[in-house]
């Protein structure tokens, strides 16, 4: 993998808005934010309805992942190309979501909704038909997926990257400064992570920083590129975006998600817990 | 709220208890007038990013913050801007102009 595999920009996006087989996507926290207006001919996917077990906290079933596709018209062959607010946070979930399903070609709108919305390109309120899709999703992939037991023995053996901001890191903050800090497990990070926060990949428009910038960051930080490596945040769509860099752009094989991140580990009894920078 | 258990950006408008919290309240302005879709983003005293949030309609924005040195910085297509607020435990409300 590398750039041109996984990252599109605006102006290829605007060329092939009708290109046969390539499916625009957006997927966004504020899941009203389609309605007001979407990259013309995209569909909307819903993180939290469309992607998250109604019961479990876990994804949907490899099932039901095919049955929302072949929905939304999307086929296995078609090109998806995922774009969303908050600099792609969840449209770089579903990125990852979209790869542990074995979706083929996948790719990112570099710069996402904001620099779309900055450069003042078109937006649309139609919502678009796409003739129903027959798909059929793989088995999951849990070589880029982490659990809670993996998480525990790779303390201390692999890389663990903390992408959260630093007063989340140190235990200040339980979640990100835009939010109500009403959480009630405790505060701090997995011994031995080291804190890159995910703003550090991307540029003030979005987009993601040159290779070059990108290896320097997470080399700076103490990552140790013989060893592998799993990122995790608070529910796993911030370092949805880390885990983006590292394996998609940057070509590191063994780089998973920790998407029970620290609302999961936080809350677990009798693990160990570190504080402070 | 449009995604309590998640990452995102809360309703921008609603009200908040700020007798626990320090809030950074405000709004973007272009001359006066209000900025919807305006990329707001926090930066801590040493100048790195801690959040970001797009303006709804009346161009209103809201962190949840220390008491302490912050900066405001807002992109918009009606220009950018940048405010340095010292936040105070409570509602600390603030005009963030873009030209």
């Amino acid at each position: 993998m590398s750039r041109s595999d996984v990252l599109v920009d605006a102006n290829w996006a605007e060329a092939n808005l009708t290109s046969p087989g390539v499916v625009f996507v957006e997927v966004d926290e504020d899941v009203s934010a389609y309605d007001k207006g979407h990259i013309p001919g995209a569909v909307k996917i819903d993180w939290k309805k469309d992607l998250q077990d109604p019961v479990r906290r876990d994804f949907v079933s490899k099932e039901q992942f095919a049955k929302l596709l072949s929905e939304r018209g999307i086929s296995n062959d078609d090109t998806v190309v995922l774009y969303g607010g908050n600099n792609n946070w969840f449209a770089a979930y579903a990125y990852w979501y979209f790869k542990v399903y074995g979706h083929r070609s996948v790719k990112l709108l570099d710069g996402g909704r904001k620099k779309w919305e900055l450069e003042s390109r078109e937006l649309s309120t139609d919502v678009p038909q796409r003739a129903k899709a027959s798909y059929s999703a793989q088995e999951p992939d849990t070589s880029i997926r982490a659990f809670r037991d993996e998480v525990l023995v790779a303390i201390n053996t692999k890389n663990l990257v903390d992408v959260r901001s630093p007063d989340e890191f140190s235990g200040k903050l339980l979640a990100p400064a835009h939010l109500p800090q009403e959480q009630s497990q405790v505060g701090g990070h997995i011994p031995s992570a080291i804190n890159v926060p995910w703003s550090k990949a991307a540029n003030e428009d979005g987009t993601f920083k040159s290779d070059g910038e990108l290896t320097s960051i997470y080399s700076e930080a103490g990552l140790d590129a013989a060893k592998d490596t799993i990122a995790y945040c608070r529910i796993g769509e911030r370092s949805s975006h880390t885990w983006f860099v590292l394996r998609e752009i940057l070509g590191n094989q063994s780089v998973k998600n920790y998407d029970g991140s620290w609302t999961e580990y936080g809350s677990l009894v009798g693990v160990p817990v570190a504080k402070g920078a | 709220m449009t995604a309590g258990g998640g990452c995102g950006a809360p309703d921008q408008n609603a009200s908040v208890d700020v007798g626990s919290e320090t809030v950074i309240s405000g709004r973007v302005v272009s001359a006066g007038t209000p900025v919807a879709a305006a990329y707001v983003r926090l930066l801590d005293a040493s100048g790195e990013f801690t959040a970001e949030v797009p303006t709804g309609d009346g161009g209103n924005f809201r962190f949840f913050v220390k008491p302490g040195d912050w900066t405001l910085r807002a992109l918009s297509t009606a220009g950018q801007g940048e405010q340095r607020v010292s936040a105070a435990h409570g509602l600390n409300e603030v005009d963030l102009p873009v030209a």
